[in-house]
């Protein structure tokens, strides 16, 4: 039978058919799907974890009790991840163990575009990175077994481009017969101390070698020779670009991306007239080759950052003289097009509270998620944002460098599930520390930016069962925070006076505005108020409501010689109220 | 460049439905026994920004984006975002676009305008653009909210598929309840 799948959906499809047990992750685009699908199979125990970190050593476990696991995040994740990543690499696996990364090359959705093939490298483990869905599925399934093979984790890599686009997959059934999962007694090698470790790292050189050796008659490293002028070396997405662009030219398409084939690579190397590496982001496989004494064309002409394209290796090769240039297209209309940049959501719990942020004239050290769109204008709010969790860590450096009548002005801004996922150690460091700094936890109960996923605080788990809540005032007073207090921040003159109070108190405090993200679905977890329009003969044009920069107020600019009125679209208002309390004249109401 | 595979481009605001309309794409494809690609961008995008799907379908696809140029249809969900892409298309593409307007950030805070003369820019570089009412077929259909599948109707007339496939295609992808809407305004579209 064959389906049409998204790349994430091919990988969660391939570990249900590798007999993949345990599936644990923590959302991030592009990866979040995966565990979104792997939960639709009642074979896979498939949850949510606080953070990558946990996610794989969830995962470890259930390798080590003998099944077959698998831990995906994206590329931000394996940072996190990496802890436990490098000494697994030591330990080797129990059951199968697959580690899947995504790759965000262009940075559609992240903060920065780091190649995870290099994690590979560093941590000493195989990479395998598929082409397309049914290389995502297929590449799965070998990683299982790869994995139990060499007694190592697997690395899949995937990329936006691979993850969210779709194509056709040929489905297949579930594997059976593995071994049952069992306690097994093994110290020397799963007990890390020193001198356990001495003896594992030679180990892990070995396996080096032999997967290179392996890789050099895998049938995932594919030689396909055509004409002999030209060869060139890709992966992933690239391969498939390659072949749009160049259809004549010799390929080696690499399955393996970590370690690569040295043999196959000499091989291919001398059966063809020049050698070009194309690959994105970092020269990877190309300072390899190179090293192996090969002569190579890559980076000279292949762009270092952001994601390759059909048109941009085009040009490249073009500028080698290889290709002809493009051909023109109809072009551009001569208009001046305005730009639509990504907004907060009509509704959305965050606007009201990066307005006052602003009013107050605070420095926002801020975080991931939804609300960093906070620093956009008319908002303007946010000062900082590096890593998940960093906001209040980063406050709290800050506020020590700062004479007392500016520290008041540090506020950290994070959201719940980004609090749950390294915040409260740094919550933990300011109260311990004492960093005067006030910490701004938005609640909207869900992780929302990545297609609103459960975490610890939101009462459920992945598969939708009601599970324990962390509370999060609670966690706070726990962690030595004694002055914590919550607001419902569509009440904007509450959330201010705590806002200020907090900001004027010389000594470490929470303030959490609790308000469900407006996209959860569910009635009863968001309600929808009654929405509200502009008495056009009350409204005097002061343009007030629409600092909130709220995409369901639109400003009607009036004919020559009168005022302009706002304008509320009764399709998109969700009866906030946060700008009806702006307006000095009463010009916004309840439509009913 | 590949004159094998047939190269669409579906444009628009996030929220506007464009990954269904893409996915009912790509599935009709499939049905009909061709090999095919789509790609689009997820999280950012979908908080009301610029959103471009690319769908290819022939009988061996390789590149899952459709190569700078080489867009045979636009099918535009919002005139701005249409005119936005018009350069990703080779010259004699066809272009469908709804008639409907979506004010982005800036003309919201007044501070810059709705730009006017976008439906003649565009008929003046495509000599194939059809411009659909699709709120005004739609709410004939049944439904305000089938635009989108009026569209797909008028989008279906430039590719070579059968009537039976899209109505499959519609089946499998459409909730039950919205199906009889949704045939009605693929039709409506069909028929322009």
């Amino acid at each position: 039978m064959k389906e049409i799948l998204s790349g994430n959906e091919a990988i969660a499809r391939g570990a249900f058919e590798a007999g993949c047990r345990v599936a644990s992750a923590y959302p991030g685009t592009p990866s979040t799907e995966i565990l979104e699908n792997a939960c639709t199979y009642p074979e896979i125990d498939a949850s949510w974890a606080p953070n990558e970190k946990v996610a794989l050593e969830v995962a470890i476990g259930a390798s080590f009790g003998g099944a077959r696991s698998m831990a995906c995040m994206k590329h931000v994740g394996v940072n996190v991840a990496a802890d436990p990543l490098f000494t697994l690499s030591y330990t080797g696996v129990g059951g199968g163990l697959v580690l899947v990364v995504a790759d965000d090359p262009e940075m559609h959705s992240s903060q920065d575009e780091q190649d995870s093939r290099n994690y590979a490298r560093f941590a000493k483990v195989p990479m395998l990175e598929p082409a397309d869905s049914m290389e995502c599925k297929e590449y799965t399934r070998m990683a299982f077994e790869l994995s139990e093979q060499f007694d190592t984790p697997v690395m899949l890599r995937s990329c936006t481009r691979i993850s969210h686009g779709k194509s056709i997959v040929e489905m297949g059934e579930r594997i059976t017969g593995l071994p049952e999962p069992k306690l097994v007694k093994n110290p020397a090698k799963l007990v890390m101390l020193p001198g356990n470790a001495r003896v594992r790292h030679p180990l892990v050189e070995e396996r080096t070698v032999r997967l290179s050796e392996y890789g050099d008659v895998s049938q995932l490293n594919r030689v396909e020779y055509r004409q002999k002028r030209i060869g060139v070396i890709c992966c992933g997405v690239t391969y498939q670009y390659v072949r749009e662009v160049l259809p004549d030219v010799s390929t080696l398409k690499l399955g393996m991306v970590y370690p690569l084939p040295k043999q196959l690579i000499a091989e291919f190397a001398a059966q063809v007239e020049r050698l070009f590496v194309v690959e994105e982001l970092d020269p990877f496989i190309e300072d390899q080759v190179r090293a192996l004494g090969i002569a190579v064309t890559g980076k000279e002409i292949i762009p270092l950052c952001g994601e390759l394209s059909p048109g941009r290796i085009r040009t490249a090769f073009a500028s080698a003289g290889i290709t002809p240039p493009k051909t023109a297209s109809p072009g551009a209309t001569n208009l001046a097009l305005p730009p639509r940049p990504p907004n907060m959501c009509p509704g959305c719990p965050h606007r009201g509270v990066f307005y006052l942020l602003n009013r107050a004239n605070a420095y926002v050290t801020g975080d991931i998620g939804c609300y960093t769109l906070g620093f956009m204008p008319p908002l303007n709010a946010m000062d900082t944002c590096v890593c998940m969790g960093a906001s209040i860590s980063n406050g709290s450096g800050i506020v020590r460098v700062l004479p007392p009548e500016e520290q008041r002005r540090i506020v950290a801004v994070i959201g719940d599930s980004t609090f749950l996922h390294t915040g409260v150690n740094s919550l933990m460091e300011m109260a311990w520390n004492r960093s005067p700094a006030t910490v701004l936890i938005l609640d909207n109960r869900i992780t929302a930016m990545t297609g609103r996923q459960e975490n610890p605080a939101s009462g459920f788990t992945l598969d939708g069962e009601a599970a324990p809540q962390v509370s999060i005032p609670d966690l706070c007073r726990a962690l030595g925070i004694r002055h914590v207090r919550e607001v419902d921040p569509y009440d904007l003159e509450a959330t201010k006076r705590a806002l200020d109070e907090e900001m004027n108190r010389p000594e470490p405090s929470v303030v959490i505005t609790t308000r469900a993200c407006c996209l959860i679905k569910g009635e009863d977890r968001f309600e929808k108020g009654t929405m509200l329009r502009v008495d056009q003969d009350a409204c005097t044009g002061c343009k007030a409501c629409l600092r909130i920069g709220c995409p369901a107020i639109e400003w009607q600019p009036a004919p020559e010689g009168k005022k302009g009125k706002a304008f509320i679209d009764p399709l998109l208002c969700t009866g906030c109220t946060v700008c009806l309390q702006l307006c000095k004249f009463n010009a916004i109401g309840r439509a009913v | 460049m590949n004159s094998q595979i047939t190269n669409i481009l579906l444009v628009g605001v996030g929220g506007q439905g464009i990954l269904l309309a893409s996915e009912i794409l790509s599935e009709a494809f499939m049905l009909a026994g061709h090999d095919v690609k789509k790609s689009e961008i997820h999280g950012m995008s979908q908080r009301g920004g610029s959103v471009v799907s690319h769908v290819r379908f022939g009988s061996q696809v390789f590149s899952p984006v459709v190569p700078e140029g080489e867009g045979d249809i636009l099918f535009g969900f919002e005139l701005l975002e249409t005119c936005r892409y018009l350069p990703l298309l080779r010259p004699g593409a066809s272009v469908i676009a709804n008639d409907f307007r979506i004010p982005p950030p800036s003309v919201l805070l007044g501070q810059a305008l709705y730009p006017e003369g976008l439906v003649e820019s565009i008929r003046s570089q495509v000599s194939d653009f059809l411009l659909v009412d699709g709120l005004k077929l739609a709410s004939e259909a049944g439904n305000p909210r089938a635009a989108n599948t009026v569209l797909l109707g008028a989008v279906s007339n430039r590719l070579p598929l059968p009537e039976e496939i899209w109505l499959r295609a519609l089946e499998k992808m459409v909730p039950k309840k919205a199906l009889d809407i949704n045939i009605k305004a693929f039709a409506l579209g069909r028929s322009l």
